[in-house]
């Protein structure tokens, strides 16, 4: 586990020998009910030990855990990705046997943040986020002139997001 | 089809924001005041921080604060991206619709590129696995009915990156 720092915390690998039903209870609780609403007071995590029925610090070690485990990726603010700059959704057609090194050389851009192959004639589907529409086009002519693919554009129309949350169990 | 600006210059986050954003978009620190101590690296009281990232979450800058699962290794081992070829006039309707059921994580609305690309609304359908997929697909094609002209779903066979999304440009 990489840990540089207390606030840097990257993604965990997940841990292959963690499976969903060594959750207990109070995990599965605390999953459904605080993917949302972390209260945005001094103490957060002793008001979830309030509604949980638990203590501050058992809290605060669960979170630990869940995260070493690899069932959450981090506790925190989930941000809207065209709430802080241009972001557009790319596909694109790449002969199967240059896939791997296309696919890597897309992923090695650090505004690359979601990389797919899905099973379409357009086989390879990424995200791409920059903090304007200049530097987002950049890149695209970038990764066109380098590959010599015709990227199709797909930018966001309008998002419909009704944010009930996700039932991990139901 | 009219082409509406992601962005709202009025929700456009000042420098302050973005500083808090990135000190924050790799998850809060799990101590008893993270946002005194997220203030104490930016110079800024605990009170500023709360009341920045209230603004954002009201605005919708930011989406929401919590644990963020892992579904993957919660079991949920099977996402689709089902795509959707609908009349233009009734793209809202349906995608306001398709994203409130709550199978659905995400639904878009993004244009075609004929004739690569015939597709005009997009939903990401999660599952334990093809099969419940699959079936929670069907629903969104019993709801649109003869107005869905044609779908598809886009099974991922390799995840090739996924990082939390990163504002650019460090510290």
């Amino acid at each position: 586990m990489n840990t540089n720092g207390s606030t840097a915390i990257r993604p965990a690998a997940p841990d292959p020998s963690s499976t969903p039903e060594d959750l207990t209870p109070l995990e599965r609780r605390l999953l459904n009910e605080f993917q949302h609403h972390l209260p945005l007071s001094p103490t957060p995590f002793a008001e979830m030990a309030e509604r949980l029925g638990c203590s501050e610090s058992q809290i605060l070690q669960l979170l630990e855990d869940l995260q070493q485990r690899g069932f959450i990726s981090r506790v925190g603010p989930v941000f809207r990705p065209c709430g802080i700059g241009a972001s557009m959704l790319v596909a694109t057609t790449v002969p199967e046997d240059e896939l791997e090194k296309i696919a890597n050389f897309i992923s090695s851009y650090d505004e690359v943040n979601h990389n797919y192959e899905r099973q379409h004639r357009l086989n390879l589907w990424f995200v791409v986020t920059a903090p304007d529409q200049g530097h987002l086009e950049r890149v695209l002519e970038d990764m066109e002139h380098f590959t010599g693919l015709d990227l199709v554009r797909l930018p966001l129309v309008r998002e419909y997001h009704i944010d009930l949350g996700f039932p991990l169990w139901c | 089809m009219k082409p509406q600006a992601a962005v709202d210059t009025a929700r456009i986050p000042d420098e302050l924001d973005r500083r808090i954003i990135r000190a924050t978009q790799a998850g809060l620190p799990l101590v008893p005041e993270p946002y005194r101590q997220i203030g104490e690296q930016l110079g800024i009281g605990t009170e500023e921080v709360m009341q920045r990232m209230r603004r954002m979450l009201e605005s919708g800058v930011i989406r929401r604060i919590g644990a963020v699962p892992n579904h993957y290794t919660l079991g949920f081992r099977a996402n689709g991206m089902s795509v959707w070829d609908v009349p233009d006039r009734l793209v809202r309707k349906y995608g306001k619709q398709i994203g409130a059921l709550e199978f659905v994580s995400h639904a878009y609305h993004r244009p075609r590129h004929l004739p690569r690309w015939r597709y005009n609304l997009f939903a990401m359908v999660h599952g334990r696995d093809r099969k419940e997929v699959e079936q929670k697909v069907a629903i969104i094609a019993g709801l649109l009915g003869g107005d869905a002209r044609d779908h598809r779903i886009l099974f991922s066979s390799r995840i090739l990156k996924k990082s939390g999304l990163r504002l650019p440009g460090g510290g």
